[in-house]
């Protein structure tokens, strides 16, 4: 069994670039992905499959929003806030994308300092990231709870298409799952981290494999996927 | 099973295997040279998407309306998608046999989008006829 993947990421591999290079990496009887990890490249793997989910939801709104008769709520008004005396549009959704931004600022980050074995800088950073992301799903729970105190609801709302609640909580609750499960995955390799595990190639408790600090890379990749989706909701959820 | 998988790689892995060698002795060592960049870069794109982000928040807070809205939201929505998928996840220094791969399929979705605009058109046109409120 040993190790099944050739992790040689970064070694510098004389092959064609450019189309020439897509062709000779494609062609039969090979690792397409030249001087990417296996774990890496499930990852983006991965992502791409969550990409089609979330354009599924994307889509479904906008058929939603587009077919119906009766008018879409102003999410401009719907998400505004009245704060010290002033009513500002769509504030708190604005803070949370800031936040979002900022974690992904410290994971990018945390990935540089893993790969020159900085254990507490990386750990501080993902921590850090952490706390970002778990910021972002209270802020995501109180906007669910005045919604919801507003009369929002899946099948009906106060202002308009009653397609509006089903949407909205789809879209934002299945994002918060998404941040949720980053959160503890980044608390889970932050501890292998400040433990030493990628220093002494400790063998993991499940897949009793070695570990690298290329994980905080993969990591970061769910993570900075998470702020991409939320690129994509901010524009054509909060703002169209 | 590892070296069935090396063998029907070929001549082309031939390389990666000799480099790989090495690395299990030191091991490790391989996976400390991955993606690294200077944290000054980090630093720009991070400031670049607060302005971004910035901006696409002012198209709201002005109450900028119709096609100049959607352009402008579009355009930030792109520019920020392009720079963390290309920095962050460290996309742009990727082999193009894996920047394709995992780029191009997303575009196809923009087909699913088109069928679905003349669907809800279709969809709307009956409900506007049929179930007109007022009618």
């Amino acid at each position: 069994m040993a190790e099944t993947a050739l992790t040689n990421t970064g070694t510098s591999i004389t092959r064609p670039a450019g189309w020439r290079g897509i062709a000779a990496d494609w062609s039969s009887d090979q690792r397409a992905f030249k001087n990417v990890s296996w774990g890496k490249a499930m990852m983006w793997i991965f992502l791409l499959s969550d990409t089609f989910i979330f354009s599924c939801f994307l889509l479904s709104y906008m058929t939603a929003r587009m077919s119906t008769t009766v008018p879409w709520p102003n999410p401009s008004e719907v998400f505004a806030l009245n704060i010290a005396g002033r009513h500002i549009p769509l504030i708190l959704i604005a803070i949370m994308t800031f936040i979002l931004i900022s974690s992904s600022g410290t994971m990018a980050m945390a990935v540089n300092f893993g790969y020159r074995r900085d254990r507490v800088r990386t750990a501080a950073l993902m921590l850090a990231t952490a706390a970002f992301g778990a910021t972002f799903v209270g802020m995501q729970a109180f906007e669910w709870t005045k919604l919801i105190m507003e009369g929002v609801r899946p099948w009906s709302n106060p202002w308009g298409a009653p397609q509006f609640g089903a949407c909205f909580f789809m879209i934002t609750g299945f994002h918060g799952t998404h941040v949720t499960i980053g959160v503890i995955f980044l608390i889970a390799i932050a501890r292998k981290v400040l433990r030493g595990d990628f220093d002494r190639e400790r063998r993991g408790f499940f897949t009793s494999r070695k570990g690298y600090y290329e994980i905080v890379e993969i990591t970061g990749l769910y993570w900075h996927f998470v702020d991409l989706v939320w690129v994509f909701i901010f524009a054509f959820f909060y703002l169209w | 099973m590892t070296n069935a998988a090396v063998h029907v790689e070929g001549q082309a892995a031939q390389h990666a295997l000799h480099t790989y060698v090495p690395d299990a002795v030191a091991s490790g060592a391989a996976h400390t040279k991955g993606q690294q960049h200077p944290i000054r870069l980090y630093l720009v794109v991070w400031g670049w998407l607060f302005v971004l982000s910035t901006c696409s928040y002012l198209v709201d807070y002005f109450g900028i309306h119709g096609h100049l809205r959607w352009s402008l939201i579009l355009l930030f929505m792109v520019l920020k998608a392009g720079l963390i998928v290309a920095v962050f996840m460290h996309m742009a220094w990727e082999r193009l046999a894996l920047a394709y791969a995992i780029l191009l399929p997303p575009v196809l979705v923009l087909v699913f989008v088109a069928i679905m605009v003349f669907e809800s058109d279709y969809t709307h046109l009956l409900r506007s006829i049929f179930f007109a409120p007022t009618a």
